[in-house]
């Protein structure tokens, strides 16, 4: 959480510096490092490993009814390693900062002077973290279930977790051995990704989003599962289309490995290779919609009470489905030569990452924030605060897309006057987006000192979680665990708010 | 997982069973494995992109690794394997002090193989074959020989460090079984290090070939 403050704080100075073509707040040097830095922290800081290691490591166990992890201090390594990885990089801010955009692309980031070795060494060593994290789910997810506890009976918060794990795993080590090079070839010079000593710097970008195309569904699978949790919980309504969520999870898993070289239609790869991965780029398309279309049909005549963590959750329909389409737009090759590199692409990813995984993370930290601390915050003010992120969001990215089709470069900190008006729209955007953060903040805070008792069961769902007091005593369940009914049973059972039998006191 | 719980200190408080907590590291230890393979992969991956640019390069200068010295760190790794699997073997039978012997053995293969490696290194390293601003030497025909070099001691010293880190565990094991820690009931450590040091053995088995006899 602080990291996603200082991500978010870097966001902003962006976003000030942009509201003219002037110099604001900082120099042409100056932008570069902060548009790094709020990348860089936002991505290897924040987005991968929030989902995963806040509401993973908390409600996965609950949900299939595990009394821990299966290696519990792995986790707690997992946890050292990262807040080591996060001391490497903040040694890199402070002794000079970083300035070769989050991707650390070759040549630029073997031959730039500011601190890439400290940097790509953080990143490097949360990537431990991130593969522990990994195992420690899917061994758990394997070995640690309750019994009764059958693959499909399994809520789909759990599939989506599993999938994500599997992409960890799969995936992070490519990255470490990536940045291993880099770091190598910037102390020695060996020549890997140095074209005059018979390396190729395009290999770099290969080897680079071999691992970062699949992270980008580290950070939107985690989300898709929390609303998948969420619509079937606040529709009352069993889930539709159960199997097709889990396996388009693993589907999106699975095809995220084969798309890696649309990230290079302009970097000059062969055209067969950008036409092959333009065609498979389609096909993440369609497990994504039919999530989409499943979660929909299951709102559809369901009883929806639109409490905060809904209020996410349909944000999260909105504006992922926006998101979605224009990455379809951009996967079209032709149209990606003419859009490469520009506004449209942050557009693009910020509705996918903010408006996908940051509104899903909201939703899910509404929706278990009661579970975790015992206590409800506020209501009102959480629907206020969904409305005002909601609209800062929109106001500052969707014409960010109009600008990039216009030609407005992305990481440049300074435009033609054309889009000076557009600018300022946009940063206007993002201080409402900031007002509503902090009330967020706030109130949740306030929530856990001084907040109403919530009750093991406050939204009347059907997952384990909710079987057992809030917070979750030691041990979570009392003796083994039995599954007495499915997780979105909603036409059979009527769950109630009610302390379990074996607790007569609310757990304080 | 209807295996009776026998009374034991090892079982941790989330497993049901001791059955379930070995079967749980074992899966642990297998994915683990995997993150291995791919981590070694991408330098795979390295190495046969740049050998399919430069054949002549990689043929040529291949010639300057010693192929005996490697061949007897082959053998060497395969026997440590052996005897790694008969340590296992003998706590599966409950025959500590044979256990505490082959990991021993197992151990002072591992720094054989260590020490043999370190005079190939500092022969190479005394040639001017270091690559990157180090690399001075002129005798390999061809332009930018130094990437073979590269790799070679990108891989093997990657692989270096894992058989150092499986010196670690053993050791960790041979003062563990000493002190009485295991039993035919509860020998999971121990198979799990084995498990591990048969993939780093089967690594080395695929870079000797990959670097010294090539042509």
């Amino acid at each position: 959480m602080s990291a996603f403050l200082a991500g978010g704080i870097f966001a902003l100075l962006i976003r000030l510096e942009l509201i003219s073509p002037a110099k604001e707040v900082f120099d042409a040097d100056g932008y570069n490092q902060v548009f790094t830095l709020h990348g860089a922290i936002m991505i290897f800081m924040f987005l991968i490993p929030s989902i995963p290691a806040a509401f993973g490591n908390f409600v996965m166990p609950l949900m299939i009814g595990a009394k821990d992890v299966a290696f519990p201090r792995l986790n707690l390594a997992s946890w050292y390693v990262y807040l080591t990885g996060a001391g490497f990089a903040l040694y890199a801010i402070f002794t000079g900062g970083i300035d070769t955009g989050w991707t650390f692309y070759t040549p630029y980031s073997t031959t730039t002077t500011t601190a890439v070795i400290p940097m790509t060494f953080g990143v490097f060593v949360m990537g431990f973290s991130s593969i522990f994290t990994g195992i420690n789910f899917v061994v758990t997810i394997h070995k640690l279930r309750a019994p009764g506890m059958t693959w499909f009976k399994m809520p789909l918060f759990v599939w989506g977790i599993y999938a994500t794990a599997l992409i960890q795993i799969l995936a992070t080590p490519v990255l470490g051995i990536t940045l291993a090079l880099l770091i190598v070839e910037r102390f020695a010079g060996i020549g890997i990704f140095d074209p005059a000593m018979g390396g190729d710097p395009v290999l770099f970008q290969h080897f680079f989003w071999f691992y970062s195309h699949p992270a980008v569904y580290i950070m939107i699978l985690p989300g898709m599962a929390i609303i998948s949790e969420l619509i079937a919980a606040f529709s009352h309504r069993h889930i539709f289309g159960y199997k097709f969520i889990g396996f388009s999870s693993l589907g999106i898993a699975f095809t995220g490995f084969l798309v890696w070289g649309h990230h290079m239609f302009v970097s000059g790869q062969s055209d067969l290779s950008s036409v092959i991965f333009s065609f498979i780029t389609f096909f993440v398309g369609v497990p994504s919609g039919i999530k989409i279309f499943n979660w929909i049909a299951t709102m559809y005549k369901g009883s929806i009470s639109l409490k905060a963590p809904m209020l996410w959750a349909i944000a999260f329909l909105i504006e992922f489905s926006i998101g979605g389409f224009t990455g379809i737009v951009l996967g079209a090759l032709s149209i990606d030569v003419h859009l490469h590199d520009t506004y449209f692409v942050v557009a693009h990813f910020h509705y996918v990452m903010v408006g996908g995984t940051v509104m899903a993370l909201f939703g899910g930290l509404h929706y278990w924030w009661p579970k975790m601390w015992g206590r409800m915050y506020n209501e009102t003010l959480a629907a206020i605060a969904a409305v005002l992120v909601f609209i800062g969001f929109n106001v500052t990215f969707f014409i960010q897309f109009i600008m990039g089709t216009q030609g407005m470069p992305r990481r440049y900190y300074t435009y033609l006057p054309q889009f000076e008006s557009m600018h300022g729209f946009s940063s206007i955007g993002t201080l409402i987006m900031a007002v509503g953060y902090f009330l967020i903040g706030g109130y949740l805070i306030y929530a856990i000192f001084k907040g109403k008792p919530a009750g093991p069961n406050p939204w009347k769902a059907l997952t384990m979680e909710w079987e057992i007091p809030s917070p979750p005593p030691h041990g979570n369940f009392e003796g083994t665990p039995q599954l007495r009914h499915g997780p979105y049973d909603y036409d059979k059972v009527v769950a109630d708010n009610a302390v379990p039998e074996y607790m007569h006191e609310p757990h304080r | 997982m209807s295996h009776t719980a026998e009374p034991t200190t090892h079982l941790a408080h989330h497993f049901s069973d001791t059955q379930q907590q070995a079967d749980t590291a074992k899966l642990g230890t297998w994915v683990f494995l995997l993150t291995e393979v791919l981590l070694f992969g991408g330098l795979f991956c390295f190495y046969s992109i740049y050998r399919s640019w430069n054949p002549e390069i990689f043929h040529n200068a291949h010639k300057f690794l010693n192929v005996g010295l490697g061949a007897t760190n082959t053998v060497v790794l395969i026997v440590s394997s052996l005897t790694m699997a008969l340590a296992i073997r003998s706590m599966q039978l409950g025959e500590r002090r044979k256990t505490i012997w082959f990991l021993v053995a197992t151990f002072l293969l591992a720094t054989t193989f260590m020490v043999i490696k370190y005079f190939e290194y500092s022969h190479k390293i005394h040639l001017g074959q270091l690559p990157g601003q180090w690399y001075t030497f002129q005798g390999v025909e061809g332009t930018n020989p130094h990437i073979f070099f590269s790799a070679y001691f990108m891989m093997t010293g990657l692989h270096g460090f894992h058989v150092l880190g499986g010196m670690g565990l053993i050791t960790w094991l041979i003062i563990k079984t000493a002190r009485g820690g295991f039993s035919p009931a509860y020998y999971t450590p121990i198979e799990m290090t084995g498990l591990y040091w048969h993939l780093v053995d089967l690594i080395w088995i695929f870079l000797f070939p990959l670097f010294y006899l090539i042509g």
